[in-house]
């Protein structure tokens, strides 16, 4: 599998798995889990300077010559705003990479698919890499294709839910139709899931809150990786057909008191 | 003079700079973004970007997130 690289706008990665930092432990807790899950490329927030306590600073716990740091768009209601944090993310000297996410409704965090649509438009003439997080929906999938888009991001089930592939069908006629990288993201909550959509075809998945609230993130965090690369090589692999009824995987003839 | 920093009011010296303002609030030399009135500044421009009464300056930073 040495040659099965992933390649986001031209940038390739031999992980298929991206780690969110969100609510982590501990800087030290989040570092090590990282190395644990072979990831190349992270997510991060943007949000206010604390200037009650600003020495709290998460970009020193993350090596930013091994990541590709990949800033979200997270607390953005409008494309407009999504614009705004996305041109401050890139004004930080991390690269143009952005997640892009626009969630009015705070108690399922559902991305809005026009406000998505117009920011990611904005965002590909100004020169970003986008990484748009949408539902599962394949018509969305392709117009954002469409405007230039590096990936999309559906997801199987609502932001740290752990709900699994709740969208699994959809996710599959995304695949099938895309021509961008498919980047599964949200609500994964078990590594079997995670394998799951690696055995559907998806490019890459992104887990979060699965490692960081796990009994010992770093552990989970390994068992993320083996399971992301299981469900790959399983994909390449081809998986077998899918029957109602049995079919016996040991020879029908030759029993031993069978007449001849 | 009064400007806002990160949505709360803050005194600062009259024609302070932007530089002046995060010197006083401890992040110098801290990976951060700032942002006067609408307009981001780079760090290479702190030194020069004066204040007036009533900016609005943010200053954000990349945190944890998904």
């Amino acid at each position: 599998m040495t040659n099965d690289v992933l390649t986001i706008a031209g940038h390739s990665f031999t992980s298929r798995l991206l780690v969110g930092t969100g609510k982590f432990a501990s800087a030290h807790v989040l570092r090590a889990a990282l190395e644990a899950a072979g990831t190349q490329i992270v997510t991060v927030a943007l949000r206010r300077v604390d200037v009650n306590n600003p020495q709290d600073d998460l970009l020193s716990a993350v090596d930013r010559t091994r990541y590709t740091l990949l800033p979200n768009t997270s607390g953005a209601r409008t494309a407009e705003e999504a614009v705004r944090l996305a041109r401050l993310a890139r004004a930080a000297g991390c690269g143009a990479w952005i997640k892009l996410e626009v969630t009015p409704d705070p108690r399922y965090l559902l991305p809005d698919p026009i406000e998505t649509l117009r920011a990611a438009e904005i965002l590909v003439k100004d020169g970003f890499i986008v990484l748009p997080y949408i539902n599962a929906d394949p018509v969305l999938a392709k117009r954002l294709e469409e405007a230039g888009t590096a990936t999309v991001m559906p997801l199987g089930a609502p932001i740290g839910s752990n709900r699994g592939l709740r969208t699994r069908d959809a996710l599959q006629i995304i695949i099938e139709q895309a021509r961008v990288p498919v980047v599964v993201d949200a609500g994964l909550g078990a590594p079997s899931h995670a394998a799951e959509a690696m055995e559907l075809g998806a490019d890459a998945v992104l887990v979060n809150t699965a490692i960081a609230v796990a009994g010992d993130a770093v552990a989970m965090a390994a068992a993320f990786r083996q399971a992301v690369e299981a469900g790959r090589v399983a994909y390449r692999a081809g998986l077998g057909r899918v029957l109602t009824e049995a079919s016996a995987s040991s020879p029908l003839t030759g029993f031993l008191d069978a007449p001849t | 003079m009064t400007i806002m920093l990160n949505g709360t009011q803050r005194e600062v010296r009259e024609a302070s700079t932007l530089a002046e303002l995060i010197a006083a609030l401890g992040l110098e030399g801290t990976a951060l973004v700032a942002e006067v009135s609408g307009q981001i500044v780079m760090p290479d421009a702190y030194a020069s970007a004066t204040l007036k009464p009533g900016d609005h300056v943010e200053l954000v930073r990349f945190v944890g997130g998904g």
